[in-house]
């Protein structure tokens, strides 16, 4: 199989709201921009272009197709899309590029949360004829899991806060962060709930935003970066829809994505977790020790752009591969009610 | 890029309510088809890709999580294509490219659409915002473009008509179509309502609930194989200034790339059959032009010439097509579909008679996204 | 944005259904022999189709639970609640549902609780009003018809902002002037202004007003009605090409009869009184002929 490489990421800033249509188009055109300027690139020289985005978050129907007029796709482009987290869009890039026709990729994904009710909104995921009637809250849902944790003595209330409070501190050096600053856990244990056992810092923030990542393939990627950010595992998974009959605290989907990825050795990782304790299912799911940092960005609870959150992930973690401050790392999307659907990008840095 | 073939197709019994079956079943027929026509089962399959068209249809986000179990994909990958309507073909296109990468050995494709879950011309005309809603669904988009492609081409009026009578003729000879019209004839499909002048009744596409699966493997998993020989996709902007939406380039580009992948230099002569997404009847004219069938202006001769018919030079739709069956998420993947039974002598009724390359293709948007595949007999 | 979804059931869900409007709770045995309710049509493990049906009780366990003190429209209680997987005696899975609780306190994992039965039930999981606290057996079944189809709302409310962009375009409109924008990349103007120009991906800044007459370059009559229409068929939907823009836009052409519409037509925009001007393209109440000679093709061919 070829080398591919994550070679460039931006994103924009994490903010509660923007001023831009639902469609992305604000919020693409400055970091296209971005992330071709720094590599030295046009337009022209994408051989892929692949985007990720919901038309339920946007609030209409072919939402991605205008989100297209931030590329300036004349003369016509080759491209995709998913409905999914844009990475899985990277996952098809990747493919792509792994078939050998093209030789780099644009992948691209955007949310304007801000527009809808977030938590309604994902009610619009559940099985539609026996839970989405329902209209269970997607806090709701992540209480139920939390609480079942917390008796099975997998994680506490504390360590729950601990999580937001790291993510925070973490994200104090992150400037396109949403939340960040140094917060005391006993002070966030002393705030009411929000959704019992969830607290507020418990909750990823709603947030609009957007990311994009350049994948390059061999001597083009080394071409384009100092120090690519080398794919060495690409995997995912789906668990069951039905909340009975799937370990809710297992997690299966992404031990076997993680298993199947190499995530063994990894200095840094990315987690897609958008809330506390799924930030700690996670890191067991994967096998991550104490010694593996964590969130460094601070993680979506620092700033969740739906649909880009994922993407951005991988793009942080590449970021450190990009710096020289790790030599391999992991990036992790999830998708789905309740850690349903995991993704896991393993990229190292080479001498 | 290894090689990769379709070896085995399946397909619902179209209609325009499919109320005895859910959304789970609705797939699950057209699925347990394919994987029986392939011959293989559940653990043969390593990764499952599903397209639809707008989750408004259905009203579920993202229904390929609540379907994860009926796909047949807990603890497998699994992907959701959304490309407006030429999701079906690249649903087809990358459930190949995940093959031809090396990535897995089988993958099950699968499309479909459930439009009785609602209104698609609702969920087409949803407002937004500061616009005019002078819009009336898609055949009130494309209607304007199919005036300008008569103007353009100075095609005789009747020509849209006969494509319309050809194309339900054929669907009456596919056991799982949507609408079976032996008798229709020109005269009863000019005679019929005029919806969106210059586009009537006759020639527009159905709503349909249906459903479309393929599996497409490295090697042979059964007798039979349609090798996939090359696949395009192309996009540009809905609208710009200076864009000719009768011609769109998007479309060109991707024919040009796929004939050169392909191998092939002269269309018409080596294609044995054609599936086109047509939804309305003027679309075959105007596609045979836009993919390098015929030169600009005279894809209307072609057709009006009978040559488009089964028999003919370049028979198009002898599934019926689009305008038969339109589940519309679907509708791409049904020509992939149908191109590939057409080369491994699987189409029955509607088979071309020794068929051995042919090809399949879906635009959507507004004629602004293309995904297109030709498959052979032979093994590239 | 709201619509009532009708959805067909098919035989697994369709029996479930049927079965809460008898007030009974039905599971199905899966492949590695567990009782799922609801019933799951298609095995989590095997993918096989499920069709072993077994009745189970409508009591049953809290296996986990989350407090909602706050509830959101249209969930199944508007006091605070509990959601909580509950495991039915004969059951081996757990189905979500709301617990009417009364108090945190008062839930706990382990708890007995039981289905309160909606006294109108349609055959739909709203028939479970939601659970209540108890270790008593609930109301006995009763005779109903059995129940295909389900209807489920859908009303979801978005706040569609005017972009950046888009807010002179509209404050013009306001004034009853047609403010375009020019790409500095590839000079095309377009109205309406666009976030980005679509072949060039940069802002749009240059604004540059425009005349409210144009040309028709193709247009469709439309005959069809269907839900959602503003405005009774049959009408003139045109692309109108405004003088000075290089791209065309859908609005409405009255004032002639569908059959005399022309490819070419030029038409000038005919607005609504003042006084019913909003920040929308509707001000221009819809297009009519000016009389002028229709323009040559050549002149509008390039924007089909
Ligand atoms: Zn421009």
């Amino acid at each position: 199989m070829r080398d591919i490489a994550v070679v460039g990421f931006a994103q924009t800033p994490c903010v509660r709201e923007t001023d831009g249509t639902t469609n992305g188009v604000e919020m693409l055109v400055p970091i296209f921009h971005e992330v071709l300027g720094g590599l030295g690139l046009t337009k022209s020289d994408i051989g892929f272009w692949c985007s990720g985005s919901s038309d339920y978050l946007a609030g209409r129907a072919f939402s991605f197709v205008s989100a297209v007029d931030a590329i300036g796709a004349f003369p016509p482009i080759m491209e995709s899309h998913v409905e999914m987290d844009a990475a899985w869009a990277l996952y098809e890039a990747w493919v792509k590029l792994l078939c050998g026709e093209v030789d780099t990729a644009l992948v691209y994904g955007f949310g304007k949360s801000s527009a809808g009710q977030l938590r309604r909104v994902m009610a619009m995921q559940l099985d539609p004829y026996v839970v989405t009637p329902l209209w269970p809250d997607s806090l709701g849902l992540a209480g139920i899991q939390a609480r079942m944790g917390i008796e099975a003595g997998l994680w506490d209330e504390r360590q729950m806060a601990s999580v937001a409070a790291r993510s925070r501190a973490a994200a104090v050096s992150n400037p396109l962060a949403q939340l960040s600053g140094s917060v005391e856990v006993s002070d966030l244990l002393a705030t009411p709930y929000v959704v019992d056992p969830l607290r507020r810092h418990d909750c990823a923030p709603i947030t609009d935003g957007a990311a994009t990542i350049v994948l390059a393939a061999g001597d083009r990627a080394r071409e384009l970066c100092e120090r690519p950010a080398w794919i060495t595992g690409f995997e995912h998974r789906v668990d069951s829809p039905s909340f009975g009959a799937r370990d809710l605290l297992g997690c299966a989907s992404a031990v076997a994505a993680g298993k199947a990825a190499g995530a063994g050795g990894v200095e840094v990782a990315e987690l897609h977790a958008p809330f506390t304790h799924q930030e700690i299912m996670l890191r067991q799911a994967l096998g991550l020790g104490d010694d593996v940092v964590v969130n460094p960005s601070g993680g979506v609870l620092a700033g969740n752009p739906m649909f880009a959150a994922g993407l951005a992930r991988i793009g942080e973690a590449a970021r450190r591969v990009h710096d020289g401050s790790a030599s391999k790392v992991l990036g992790h999307a999830t998708s789905g009610p309740l850690l349903q659907q995991n993704l896991v990008c393993v990229m190292e840095g080479r001498e | 890029m290894r090689p990769a073939a379709v070896v085995g197709t399946g397909q619902t019994h179209h209609a325009a309510k499919r109320l005895d079956v859910s959304m789970a079943g609705l797939c699950r027929e057209a699925i347990d088809r394919a994987m029986a026509d392939a011959g293989v089962d559940w653990p043969d399959i390593d990764a499952v890709v599903l397209g639809k068209a707008p989750d408004l249809f259905e009203g579920v986000m993202m229904p390929e999580l609540f379907l994860a179990d009926a796909l047949g994909a807990v603890g497998k990958p699994l992907l959701r294509v959304h490309t407006a309507g030429s999701v079906g073909g690249s649903t087809g296109n990358v459930a190949a490219s995940l093959v031809q990468s090396g990535v897995h050995d089988r993958v099950l494709a699968v499309a479909f659409e459930k439009q009785s879950e609602s209104n698609a011309m609702w969920a087409l005309s949803v407002p937004t915002p500061f616009t005019m809603p002078v819009h009336a669904g898609a055949g009130g988009y494309f209607a304007p473009h199919v005036r300008a492609y008569i103007r353009r081409a100075a095609a005789p009026e009747h020509v849209g008509a006969m494509v319309a009578a050809k194309d339900r003729r054929n669907g009456a000879l596919n056991p799982y179509a949507h609408l079976k019209q032996p008798d229709i004839t020109v005269e009863s499909v000019r005679a019929s309502t005029m919806l969106w002048d210059p586009i009537r009744y006759d020639e527009t596409c159905p709503s349909s609930d249906g459903a479309c699966a393929v599996v497409i493997s490295a090697e042979p998993t059964s007798g039979r194989a349609a090798w996939i020989r090359a696949t395009a996709m192309r996009t540009e902007p809905t609208t710009f200034a200076g864009r000719d939406q009768v011609n769109p380039q998007a479309g060109r580009d991707a024919a040009r790339a796929l004939w050169k992948q392909a191998g092939i230099t002269d269309p018409l002569s080596e294609v044995d059959a054609a599936e086109i997404y047509v939804p309305f009847s003027w679309f075959e004219p105007m596609w045979l032009e836009n993919l390098g069938f015929t030169d600009i202006g005279q894809g209307w001769k072609l057709t009006e010439a009978g040559e488009t018919e089964i028999g003919g030079r370049l028979p198009v739709n002898p599934s019926g097509g689009v305008l038969s069956s339109n589940p519309i998420g679907a509708s791409g993947l049904l020509r992939f579909a149908e191109a590939a039974m057409q080369v491994m002598g699987t189409a029955g009724e509607h088979q071309v008679d020794g068929a051995r390359v042919a090809l399949g293709h879906a635009y959507g948007g507004g004629s602004q996204f293309f995904a297109m595949w030709v498959v052979g007999q032979e093994k590239p | 944005m709201g619509f009532d979804y009708t959805r067909s059931l098919g035989p697994t869900l369709g029996r479930f259904l049927t079965d809460l409007r008898r007030r009974k709770v039905t599971g199905i045995r899966g492949s590695d022999g567990r009782v799922h309710v609801p019933p799951l049509e298609y095995d989590p493990v095997t993918a096989e189709r499920l069709s072993e049906f077994v009745d189970v009780a409508s009591t049953g366990v809290v296996r986990g639970w989350s407090w909602i003190p706050e509830p959101l429209e249209a969930q199944p209680l508007d006091r605070p609640f509990a959601w909580a997987l509950i495991q039915l005696d004969g059951a081996d899975t757990s189905l979500l549902h709301a617990v009417d609780a009364g108090s945190p306190d008062r839930m706990s994992t382990g708890a007995r609780v039981r289905v309160r039965w909606r006294a109108e039930r349609v055959g739909a999981i709203t028939d479970i009003e939601c659970f209540e606290l108890s270790d008593e057996p609930s109301a006995d079944p009763v005779e109903a018809d059995e129940v295909t189809m389900v209807t489920t709302p859908v009303h979801l409310h978005y706040t569609h902002s005017a972009s950046p962009t888009e807010d002179p375009f509209l404050r013009g409109l306001m004034e009853g002037r047609l403010i375009a924008q020019r790409c500095p990349e590839c000079s095309k103007v377009y109205f309406p202004p666009r976030p980005a120009c679509p072949t060039d991906g940069v802002p749009t800044t240059d604004r540059i007003e425009l005349s409210d007459r144009g040309t028709v370059t193709t247009f469709c009559v439309v005959n069809v009605p269907f839900l959602g229409q503003r405005i009774p068929p049959p009408y003139v939907s045109a692309y109108v090409l405004l003088d000075g823009a290089d791209i065309p836009f859908l609005h409405l052409l009255l004032g002639v009869a569908p059959e005399d519409v022309r490819m070419g037509m030029r038409v000038e925009a005919v607005w609504k009184p003042r006084e019913e001007w909003g920040p929308t393209m509707q001000n221009i109440d819809h297009f009519k002929p000016s009389g002028e000679p229709d323009a040559p093709f050549d002149s509008y061919s390039q924007h089909l």
